[in-house]
């Protein structure tokens, strides 16, 4: 046989960046005493990852963060980039970063792929949120809700469950008792695995999380 | 013994674990379909024909009689295609097209290869009716919902070997319930013919679609059995070439080469990929929180390996062993052009997660031990190493 493996650094249409980033991926790890995590995707969809943060609170600076995946290469890819991109910004700063910026730094994404950016930064916002809200700075309220479900992906479709509709309502009781109506059918694979995730992504916080699904 | 080992991955060769999606062409058959290119190159013209094509209908003939051996069918019930999807395809559209048939419905199962379910599709968009046979946690169809719903049928259509996990379907118990309600019963038989027994005789098989790349023969070429007496409808008009159901210039280079290649192909080298699966399999599921996906034995496919690895997706394992000089697949949303998971995998009733790791692994009659020995040390380090990237399936400290 001729063949050999090494023919291309490119594979699967992904760029060498891309597969830089694959291959030796940066920030990666757990910080054991994380300001806050954030877990986003989901594992029936094959799509997952959690955060870890470390803030400055004088500067409201991200000092640390690290990153752990469940998912492709393009979803190790798109969070070692973006986890690179936000290190030492300002809370202010990293919410500037875009998912479009964090696919071209790794020189273009498959069209396919484009939602791994778009979760890595789902996942960023979803920490940030989290951080604000346990200090205080933004009230748990519905609005707050619904940023965290945006890193809550629908595992048939890949897209998040406010905008695949399978939220139907929220309400929040003193800002601390969480309900949500979905429109997954109680007992159901799907139930089981948005209950796990819903949780997963709500995890660190102060809060009473009630879950009804269709009867 | 002492040979140095080649630290280099970059100049290893591939170890290539994909041959249930292609395998290498025998170069031995090359030489001969090189005579059909280059100095015998004629085509059969009419009923007689000068020496040149006189040698083209001898060589097309004598591979005509080698498949046919092979099933126990009769030369004559032979027709040479491009390949296994136009075999599926002239087989139920030229059924479903038929005027000699009167059934409306058409049966078929959950795990077949595309060019079955979406033909069964396209049917069904014209008028048929159709039945998808569920099958078990192990993928066989179930014989009962088969036996319990044969009214109106024309034609059932259910594979032998599965193109994911290797299930052997029983051919006879089905060729049996067909036969005995006067259906047609078209088998897909791609992944197997030449690699384990096929008789359409004992089986009551009318139908069976065979392929030449998969047993080391040219890409775009396969054939189609049609017992004698079963009327399809054409799918293209032209002249009375293979029975008129595939007029137009025959592929003589290819025909011959895929017959070659049956004739390569034999039993000691199915008994010896059996072994070799079997060993592969164990060492595979040495890893933890691993299962092997399909049945065992003599059941599965003698060159069929499927496992799922929890915690890790299939296109990043994918990926790792392709860097390392192994080539396998996967049924991994993620490696799909459309980002859906397998059907096969989902229709043994698994969870999504379950289809997101799982790894084909498939042999040909060259593979060796030490490849194999390779491709599990080499899956075992990829599995670890992204297993230790991944969040899910550590011990966490309780929470929640």
């Amino acid at each position: 046989m001729t063949a050999t493996s090494e023919t291309s650094a490119k594979r699967f249409g992904y760029s060498e960046k891309v597969m830089d980033h694959f291959k030796n991926p940066r920030n990666i790890g757990v910080i054991e005493d994380a300001d806050v995590t954030a877990k986003v995707g989901s594992v029936a969809c094959g799509d997952l990852i959690k955060l870890y943060l470390k803030f400055d609170p004088d500067h409201d600076q991200i000092k640390d963060i690290k990153f752990e995946s469940y998912g492709c290469a393009a979803n190790i890819a798109t969070s070692s980039m973006m986890t690179e991109m936000v290190k030492g910004k300002t809370i202010d700063d990293a919410r500037k970063v875009t998912f479009k910026e964090i696919a071209e730094q790794l020189d273009g994404l498959p069209r396919i792929k484009l939602h791994c950016a778009v979760l890595s930064r789902q996942g960023l916002e979803a920490a940030l949120v989290k951080y604000e809200a346990k200090r205080g700075r933004v009230k748990v309220d519905d609005s707050f809700v619904n940023k965290i479900l945006r890193g809550v992906l629908d595992p048939v479709e890949g897209v998040d469950i406010i905008s695949a509709k399978m939220v139907q309502s929220v309400a929040v009781e003193e800002g601390k008792r969480v309900f949500m109506q979905l429109s997954a059918k109680a007992g159901s694979e799907l139930a089981k695995s948005l209950t796990d995730d819903i949780h997963d992504a709500f995890e660190g916080l102060d809060i009473e999380l009630n879950l009804k699904f269709k009867e | 013994m002492s040979q140095p080992v080649e630290p280099e991955v970059q100049e290893r060769e591939l170890v290539y674990l994909d041959n249930a999606q292609t395998t290498r062409l025998d170069p031995t058959i090359l030489d001969t379909m090189n005579e059909f290119m280059v100095d015998n190159y004629g085509v059969p013209g009419g009923e007689f024909g000068y020496r040149l094509e006189e040698e083209a209908r001898e060589a097309i003939e004598q591979a005509r009689e080698a498949i046919a051996r092979r099933i126990n069918a009769s030369p004559g019930e032979i027709i040479f295609t491009s390949g296994g999807t136009e075999s599926n395809n002239v087989a139920i559209v030229g059924a479903a097209h038929s005027d000699y048939y009167k059934g409306k419905r058409l049966v078929t199962s959950r795990i077949e290869h595309m060019s079955v379910l979406r033909t069964v599709d396209k049917l069904t968009r014209q008028g048929f009716e159709k039945t998808v046979l569920n099958v078990d946690h192990e993928g066989f169809v179930n014989v009962a919902d088969l036996k319990a719903g044969m009214q109106d049928v024309r034609l059932v259509s259910v594979q032998h070997a599965n193109q994911e996990m290797g299930t052997l379907q029983d051919l006879a118990v089905i060729g049996e319930i067909s036969r005995s309600n006067g259906v047609l019963f078209h088998c897909d038989a791609v992944q197997s013919f030449a690699k384990e027994k096929i008789d359409v005789q004992a089986m009551k098989i009318d139908l069976l679609s065979m392929s030449s790349h998969l047993i080391h023969g040219p890409k775009g070429v396969g054939a189609l059995y049609v017992r004698d007496g079963v009327k399809l409808q054409p799918l293209l008009e032209g002249d009375d070439r293979e029975r008129g159901l595939r007029p137009g210039t025959p592929n003589v280079a290819g025909i011959v080469g895929f017959a070659k290649a049956v004739k390569l192909m034999t039993h000691e080298d199915s008994f010896r990929m059996r072994q070799l699966r079997d060993e592969l399999i164990e060492s595979l599921l040495t890893i933890s929180d691993s299962r092997l996906n399909g049945p065992t034995g003599e059941r599965r496919l003698c060159n069929n390996v499927n496992v799922s690895f929890r915690y890790v997706e299939g296109e990043a394992v994918l990926m790792h062993l392709d860097l390392r000089g192994l080539v396998v697949n996967t049924g991994s949303a993620c490696y799909s052009q459309k980002l859906e998971p397998s059907h096969v995998i989902r229709a043994l009733g698994g969870t999504l997660e379950e289809s997101h790791g799982s790894i084909r692994l498939s042999l040909s009659k060259w593979t060796t031990k030490e490849e194999l020995a390779y491709a599990a040390e080499t899956i075992k380090e990829v599995v670890k190493k992204l297993r230790d990237l991944s969040p899910l399936g550590k011990k966490l400290p309780a929470q929640r």
